[in-house]
């Protein structure tokens, strides 16, 4: 599906949502009839300084402005990587938009990430894995690093990385692997409208609570996560 | 990698009172050493996951060496070998052997 | 052999010990009170990653993270430290999963900072998604915990610097201090020059890549708040420097994003054109900027105060 096709089978009774130079913004109305602030990356633009400015201020105007869930769409590269951009700061930057949307998720806007082309590294964590629910459309590639540059810093073959990546979802890209870990808590279909699996979504939203640890375990995807950190955390709050 | 088991007799046990210690970091080179006081005290033991396959004897020899020196009873070893020389082998198993001596926790 | 015991204290020893060298246990045991260190889910746990042995690759008992309780100057704080020279530091399953839990009892006490000692290259590339998913789970936990009024400290000098997700979780930190060795950016100098080649980015250039990413220009950017020199007891001097100056309570929340968004489009205004760190220094008034590189840390320090340039109410 492009971006026009999931505006519109997202919001059949409309939207003022533009792609201005693979940055998407703009409202769109819900069929419950209210409002909801989309925000994205689409034509897998890298997500650099200058990007991060923006969707983190359109974030930022809208708090207060605005109430209702924020969407947010994603088909990016990876953080932009230049000499520029890390001598800006750009871990400041991806922080920010990050802290911004996590912000608004606990303070009754609630966040969705809507996954639907590429994404990876700086640029996922600071957008999709920011968000309280990550969904996929099918045809979606997230990862976190690319089988080839993985080869050559692990200095394994493809061939045998593939195969590894045949009996764990630990490592390899790919929208089952992130849903197996909880990193994405569903996949909608793309043979049926998309609005109303949204609004099923915003009737049902999971709490505000991060359950990805939870999802990882039911999953089989992280078997150890969620038990090791409960396991710390109840030896920090008995040693005080 | 590689496992090996080593079980000495040991003529004395080990100085100290802690229960365990931790020496050296796991990195291409170097080795971690857990030592815990968890044997009886006429008898001591080295377990060893290496990522250097092959060298058992060498092992046998550095570990026969220092328990000789060191009479480590009531001591178990636990090593992850990132493929260090024997003699960072034998120097961080000594650091353990002092750490677990060593009063305070 | 054995040598004389010698009277040293302990601040003796700390002042004596480089931050960079020391492994991350070392570097807890000397910062913190002596003594005070409480280890939760050590190695003597052997929590080892469930994932390195299908690359056949050797495991770290505790995981290359050491996370627990001490005291700072008599102030109970929750600690991790991470061991920048196992698998470069990088955040594994178990790993990351450790730190998560400790922020998530920090949000629940409230009362208790946290300080961390990154020393990480970023996701671990073995456990990729685990990685990525526990650095996305530590940055919601590290808000969740300032919202409820915990102070964060980040510190910062060790030898894998702090790169990748661990510069985002340090974005995410109420106060960061930072050592001349220390760098912070997210993707590496090698990674620079493999994607974009060597004139964007030489990484064997040492000089540019402590210029760009470097622990005097992140000082002087404003990136990070303090400048502290290579040694524990410097680290440890910072980090009861920013409790302190942090404030009764760290109140995360909309004025504070705010502020940040205005620090961070100002930076952009500012130096948005600047080819090199020499020209940002320039631009921020640095005299003779070409030198700051070989000030000693006295020196810098000094005109890194002067310059004023910090974040604390604004990060």
């Amino acid at each position: 599906m492009t971006l026009d096709d999931i505006l519109v089978s997202l919001f059949p009774d409309g939207h003022e949502v533009r792609n201005d130079d693979g940055i998407i913004a703009g409202a769109a109305t819900l069929r419950s009839g209210g409002k909801m602030l989309v925000i994205g990356v689409a034509n897998r633009t890298a997500l650099g300084v200058d990007e991060a400015i923006r969707l983190s201020g359109l974030v930022l105007e809208s708090i207060g402005r605005d109430s209702g869930p924020i969407l947010v769409l994603v088909d990016s590269d990876s953080q932009r990587m230049s000499k520029r951009d890390e001598l800006l700061g750009l871990n400041e930057f991806l922080a920010h938009l990050a802290k911004v949307l996590i912000h608004a998720d606990m303070h009754g806007r609630p966040t969705i990430g809507l996954l639907y082309g590429h994404s990876a590294a700086g640029a996922l964590l600071a957008t999709g894995l920011a968000t309280r629910v990550l969904v996929g459309l099918p045809g979606a590639e997230p990862a976190v690093m690319d089988l080839p540059s993985m080869a050559k810093v692990t200095k394994l073959s493809m061939a045998a990385l593939v195969e590894k990546a045949k009996s764990t979802p630990v490592f390899a890209p790919g929208l089952s692997n992130l849903e197996q870990m909880g990193a994405v808590h569903m996949t909608w279909s793309d043979s049926r409208p998309l609005a109303e699996q949204l609004e099923a979504l915003l009737a049902d939203m999971p709490v505000v609570q991060d359950r990805r640890g939870a999802l990882g375990k039911e999953r089989g995807g992280r078997l150890k996560a969620a038990d090791i950190a409960e396991r710390v955390r109840d030896l920090a709050l008995q040693t005080r | 990698m590689e496992d090996l088991s080593f079980r000495h007799p040991a003529r004395a046990r080990a100085d100290g009172i802690r229960r365990s210690a931790i020496v050296g970091v796991v990195a291409s080179g170097n080795l971690e050493v857990l030592v815990e006081r968890v044997l009886p005290d006429a008898e001591c033991a080295v377990e060893i996951k290496t990522a250097a396959v092959g060298f058992g004897e060498v092992w046998s020899a550095v570990i026969e060496d220092f328990v000789e020196r060191y009479s480590p009873g009531g001591l178990k070893f636990s090593i992850n070998d990132g493929g260090a020389r024997p003699d960072t082998v034998s120097l961080r198993l000594a650091q353990a052997v002092r750490l677990i001596a060593e009063s305070g926790q | 052999m054995t040598a004389p015991i010698e009277d040293v204290t302990p601040a003796e020893r700390a002042r004596g010990t480089s931050f960079y060298e020391a492994s991350a246990r070392t570097r807890l045991e000397l910062l913190l009170d002596a003594g005070s260190l409480i280890e939760f889910i050590g190695p003597e746990q052997r929590e080892v990653s469930p994932h390195l042995e299908t690359f056949d690759l050797p495991e770290q008992f505790d995981d290359g993270i050491v996370v627990g309780h001490g005291r700072l100057d008599g102030t109970p704080v929750f600690v991790a430290a991470q061991e920048g020279r196992f698998m470069g530091g990088a955040f594994g399953e178990v790993h990351g999963a450790k730190l998560t839990g400790l922020l998530h009892a920090a949000r629940q006490i409230g009362s208790i900072p946290v300080l961390i000692l990154f020393d990480t290259g970023g996701v671990r590339l073995q456990e990729a998604n685990a990685g990525e998913l526990a650095i996305a789970e530590i940055m919601r936990a590290m808000i969740e915990a300032r919202a409820a009024g915990v102070k964060v400290i980040g510190l910062i000098g060790g030898r894998s610097g702090c790169y990748g997700g661990g510069g985002l979780i340090a974005g995410c930190c109420s106060a960061l201090a930072v050592s001349e060795p220390g760098r912070i950016a997210v993707s590496g100098p090698e990674v620079i020059e493999t994607n974009r080649g060597v004139e964007e980015f030489d990484s064997r250039d040492r000089a540019l890549v402590w210029r760009t990413m470097g622990g005097k220009h992140r000082r002087l950017l404003g990136a990070a708040d303090i400048f502290a020199e290579d040694t524990v007891q410097d680290f440890r001097e910072a980090a009861l420097e920013l409790l302190g100056l942090l404030g009764p309570v760290g109140t995360f929340g909309l004025d504070r994003l705010k502020a940040e968004h205005e620090r961070l489009a100002d930076r952009l205004r500012r130096f948005g054109a600047c080819e090199d760190a020499i020209d940002i220094w320039t631009a921020e008034g640095v005299a003779h900027a070409a030198t700051v590189p070989e000030l000693p840390a006295d020196q810098f320090i000094a005109l890194a105060n002067r310059i004023g340039r910090t974040s604390r109410d604004a990060r």
